[in-house]
């Protein structure tokens, strides 16, 4: 690990001050992802500014009926909240799908926005080449092993999936990223949070280098119990998703009023596909619409040689996932 | 042996000597008088646990391929272990796993992947599990720390250490303190009703009921090699309806 300065801050405005006058430094909340990445030196701040006791940790209901997330309340908090098992218990579910009990106890929600690729060619510094780590270097994946790799949205760039769970539920549930900066707070879509590789796959996100998460900002959510969040992996826990999917569905009397669906584990964001939302939206429940809106989720996907499964897994895996969340299962 | 030692000395990576002056600073190292334990210990931090014993390196040459190296990266922190405050001035990397262990020489909290992926170094912060590799110790200042070495009554055992003993809970051992933290904190997150991904009905928010199930979900942080699991998993539940 590189050595690094380290500043503790207890206000948003510190921490954008402090992240300003640094080049290059980061912001330490959990470090599950972040000092595990120093020690390899995939990444190598300069400086850690420490925004554990900033309080952002908690978790309240807005005027408008929906919640707030505090950027540093912890994974676990966030998923055992009384306020999200009752409403958003897709949310819940997706978290305790993700990591382990440990982690989702030091984890952050703005933390796990913030998760790098788990792509092996970008996590071990042995393997030279990786637009990623070492923009302009090449994608060592392209060629090698990339059973677990994007099939869709990928460039010739960069092939690498995002890792998080959570933040396929909250793509789902539409939630909205508030964020602070030099020159105040704006807020971010979560489908416009995370970034596609194209010529550029070392930037993961829209967040400016300069700009602090302050909260997730979830809006009130029709769907409720009628959700699902299904993740397959190679075993039964404690592992990344090969594909994963979170369903919602507002029903009526065995009608869909709108539904929502994102994928995990295919692309370099979390992959939310409209097009399969609107072809579930207005019909009747029933698995061959399941079946129709999966094809339409899956049509522009672009396997390669070692991940074509991914294509009729997650095909299968969405078709089960509504069959669950559309109490058919 | 000698050019086997020299081509070592040269070819350490300068992550591993810097990983090395953070974790022992001020102590053993500069008047090197080590123990053999802190030279086992050395040893294994350039070669790794699985080189053991072919690498017969000289404490002479540790010392020459590991430069102290501090300055504007130390931090000061008082640690509050198993109830007792320790002053520490650390190198910022160092981690709380290091500290307690290279610091604090309570090596009962083990390090095993170092990367948060197998749970030995489990312990408990303010009460609750994490992994120790991936928390750095300067940040931890006025938190109440557990380990393993806190969890009897002096020479009364938690019911939890004793559960393990009487279900076969391990066989190597090294696993055992991260799985017995990990465990401890388990109890309390399911008395107080903390779902889990096997949880069949998230709006029901009571006491869970510890089937093994939810006792193997809950526990997958904690890496057993030996495959002690249907043991560590009895433990847990035994100890589930004592506590």
């Amino acid at each position: 690990m590189n050595p690094f300065e380290y500043q503790q801050v207890d206000e948003p405005a510190t921490a954008v001050d402090a992240i300003s006058r640094w080049r290059g430094s980061k912001f330490l909340a959990g470090g599950t992802n972040l000092i595990d990445l120093m020690k390899n030196t995939v990444e190598q701040p300069p400086k850690l500014i420490d925004i554990n006791h900033i309080p952002l940790r908690g978790i309240e209901q807005t005027p408008d009926g929906g919640v707030k997330l505090g950027a540093l309340a912890r994974n676990s908090d966030t998923a055992n909240h009384p306020l999200i098992r009752k409403n958003y218990p897709l949310l819940s579910q997706a978290i305790l799908s993700g990591a382990s009990p440990q982690l989702r106890n030091m984890a952050t929600n703005g933390g796990n926005l913030l998760q790098r690729t788990r792509c092996p060619y970008f996590m071990d510094p042995a393997f030279s080449r990786c637009n990623k780590r070492t923009p302009g270097s090449g994608c060592s994946a392209l060629e090698g092993f990339h059973e677990n790799h994007a099939i869709l949205g990928a460039s010739d760039q960069c092939i690498a999936t995002h890792p998080s769970d959570m933040c396929v539920a909250l793509a789902a549930l539409e939630a909205k990223v508030r964020v602070r900066g030099p020159k105040g707070e704006r807020i971010i879509a979560i489908g416009d949070f995370h970034r596609l590789p194209g010529t550029t796959p070392q930037i993961d996100t829209t967040l400016m280098p300069d700009e602090l998460i302050v909260s997730i900002d979830l809006p009130p959510s029709p769907y409720g119990s009628h959700s699902h969040y299904l993740k397959i992996r190679e075993r039964t826990s404690y592992a990344f998703a090969l594909v994963s999917v979170a369903a919602a569905i507002d029903v009526d009397s065995g009608w869909i009023r709108g539904a929502r669906l994102a994928l995990g584990g295919v692309a370099h964001k979390p992959w939310r596909v409209e097009a399969a939302e609107a072809a579930l939206a207005g019909q009747k429940l029933s698995i061959s619409l399941f079946e129709q809106a999966a094809s339409r989720a899956l049509s522009g996907a672009r396997p390669r040689r070692d991940n074509t499964y991914k294509v009729e897994m997650a095909k299968r895996a969405i078709i089960r996932a509504l069959t669950i969340a559309g109490g058919l299962a | 042996m000698t050019t086997e030692n020299s081509s070592r000395t040269s070819t350490v990576p300068e992550t591993d000597s810097e990983e090395y002056s953070s974790v022992n600073p001020a102590t053993d190292m500069i008047d090197c008088k080590l123990s053999r334990r802190d030279f086992v210990k050395t040893v294994g931090y350039f070669t790794g646990a699985g080189a053991l014993g072919l690498q017969l390196i000289s404490v002479e040459t540790i010392v020459e391929c590991a430069p102290l190296e501090f300055s504007a990266s130390a931090h000061t922190v008082e640690l509050t272990v198993n109830g007792l405050v320790h002053k520490l001035t650390m190198d910022t990397r160092v981690t709380l796993l290091d500290a307690l262990r290279e610091y604090l020489k309570l090596t009962g909290t083990k390090k095993g992947c170092d990367h948060g992926q197998c749970g030995a170094c489990t312990v408990l912060v303010n009460g609750r599990r994490i992994n120790s590799c991936l928390s750095l110790a300067v940040t931890h200042q006025g938190d109440q720390i557990t380990t393993i070495e806190g969890l009897s009554g002096g020479e009364e055992l938690h019911p939890l250490q004793t559960a393990f003993i009487e279900h076969d809970g391990f066989q190597c051992g090294y696993c055992t303190p991260g799985q017995i933290c990990s465990a401890v904190a388990l109890l309390e997150e399911a008395r107080r009703g903390d779902a889990s991904f096997v949880t069949p009905d998230l709006a029901h928010t009571g006491r869970v009921e510890l089937t093994p199930e939810e006792i193997r979900e809950r526990m997958s942080g904690n890496v057993c090699r030996c495959g002690a699991y249907p043991g560590i998993v009895q433990a847990v539940q035994t100890a589930s309806r004592t506590l």
